[in-house]
């Protein structure tokens, strides 16, 4: 399994952001996506996922293959943290055993069966980065994943991604701290920014 | 995808989940229109049919803009919309749990409240049966008018003025059929239609609905 973006253009709102982006990522890897505020991380990101078509280049694998976590960690307020993965481990036709499992490696186990409108801002996060373990997809893309969360569980996400990419997975993470992941490389956004252009027609920006 | 109903039906159930409001809404316009237009039985029996339906299909408008509004704010949309589950197919379940919270509680409490409008009593059986057929219509098409709007602040407006039009045929001919079963009069092309509507709205509009949202998404 390898990621491979070949040429990749990519719009915000319409407008292109990134141009000629050229990567690979090996499965065991983990990519470091490095750039200033609105540089393209996000933009990026969502359109590995499949959540916006690329405006030009080509990508060698399938959104099927990729996890997606974003800024917003996708909890229901009224249902517990254990029913919040639960949920996700169906969708994505994992057995459920991997639901307990998850919440042990991010450290969530006495919250299990609290609602996930009573934890703290680092406890949301923390079952929004669990999600990922129940998707049982090889390739995360991490969104600034270690925002609220402090220095331990910091740790304990590191580990998680570090167990990932021993099983095989790989991580392509936009983060602005250092992670402490051995042997990831960086790739910096900024030098791919794309040259401002007027849109093609007024259609555009509605298709 | 059934784990999908489930969660939609429990988060519906649990506190703030909106359950009720669209049967509260129904329950009091059918308890204040007798007080509004008088107590006289005839006038009371004339418009009930017209008066239920409207009532009802109110009250579907009621939830519609959380049905996608609310998984847009905390970013499960985005990740339904990765998941391994067509978006069609996300959409679809979706409008059956509204109709579910929403249309079968009309649905079933609606016989009740024609005793309050002096509905006469041939009518019931085709009340029923018109809610039964006209309601997931209610729900699929509002699910496209939500699908249209869901990115947007305050879509509420914009949703109802998109989707009253849509659910005209359905109230026109939910009505008729209630009125002319109420006057012994032959039902067939009412029910024809109205069953019509449903079918082809329940086939064909998941699918915009779900281009709707991938546009939206972006």
């Amino acid at each position: 399994m390898e990621l491979v973006v070949r040429n990749l253009a990519c719009a915000r709102g319409g407008l292109p952001l990134l141009e000629r982006v050229n990567l690979v990522l090996q499965a065991g890897q983990a990519l470091v996506l490095r750039g200033p505020n609105g540089s393209g991380k996000t933009t990026l990101l969502r359109t590995l996922a499949g959540l916006q078509p690329p405006l030009d280049g080509t990508l060698s694998c399938p959104p099927e293959a990729c996890a997606y976590a974003g800024h917003a960690d996708g909890l229901k307020a009224t249902l517990t943290a254990a029913e919040n993965l639960q949920f996700w481990a169906a969708i994505h036709g994992q057995p459920s055993g991997s639901v307990s499992r998850a919440l042990a490696a991010m450290n969530l186990s006495d919250l299990a069966g609290r609602p996930a409108q009573a934890l703290s801002a680092g406890q949301k996060r923390r079952l929004g980065l669990a999600r990922l373990m129940v998707t049982g997809r090889w390739l995360w893309l991490l969104d600034e994943p270690t925002v609220s969360l402090d220095a331990a569980s910091v740790a304990l996400f590191a580990g998680v991604v570090r167990a990932h990419l021993a099983q095989g997975g790989a991580a392509l993470i936009a983060t602005h701290i250092d992670l402490g992941l051995e042997g990831a490389e960086e790739l910096q956004l900024a030098p791919f920014r794309a040259a401002p252009r007027a849109p093609a027609g007024f259609d555009e920006a509605f298709l | 995808m059934s784990a999908l109903l489930l969660r939609d039906l429990r988060l519906a159930l649990r506190a703030g989940g909106g359950f009720g409001l669209g049967l509260g809404f129904f329950l009091i316009l059918a308890v204040l229109v007798p007080l509004g237009v008088g107590p006289n039985p005839a006038t009371l029996a004339l418009i009930a049919p017209g008066i239920l339906w409207v009532g009802a299909l109110l009250a579907c408008l009621l939830s519609l803009d959380r049905l996608f509004a609310l998984d847009f704010e905390d970013g499960s949309l985005d990740l339904l919309a990765t998941a391994p589950i067509p978006l069609e197919g996300v959409v679809a379940i979706k409008a059956l749990a509204h109709w579910l919270t929403t249309g079968l509680p009309l649905v079933l409490v609606a016989p009740l409240l024609g005793l309050l409008l002096n509905l006469p009593a041939p009518a019931y059986g085709w009340l029923v049966l018109s809610l039964l057929l006209g309601t997931p219509a209610l729900s699929v098409i509002g699910a496209f008018g939500a699908a249209l709007t869901v990115g947007l602040k305050r879509g509420g407006l914009l949703l109802s003025l998109l989707v009253l039009p849509l659910y005209m045929p359905t109230l026109i001919f939910g009505s008729e059929l209630v009125s002319r079963g109420a006057q012994g009069l032959p039902v067939g092309t009412a029910l024809a239609l109205l069953a019509g509507i449903t079918t082809g709205a329940c086939a064909l509009l998941p699918f915009a609905a779900a281009q709707a949202l991938r546009i939206n998404l972006r």
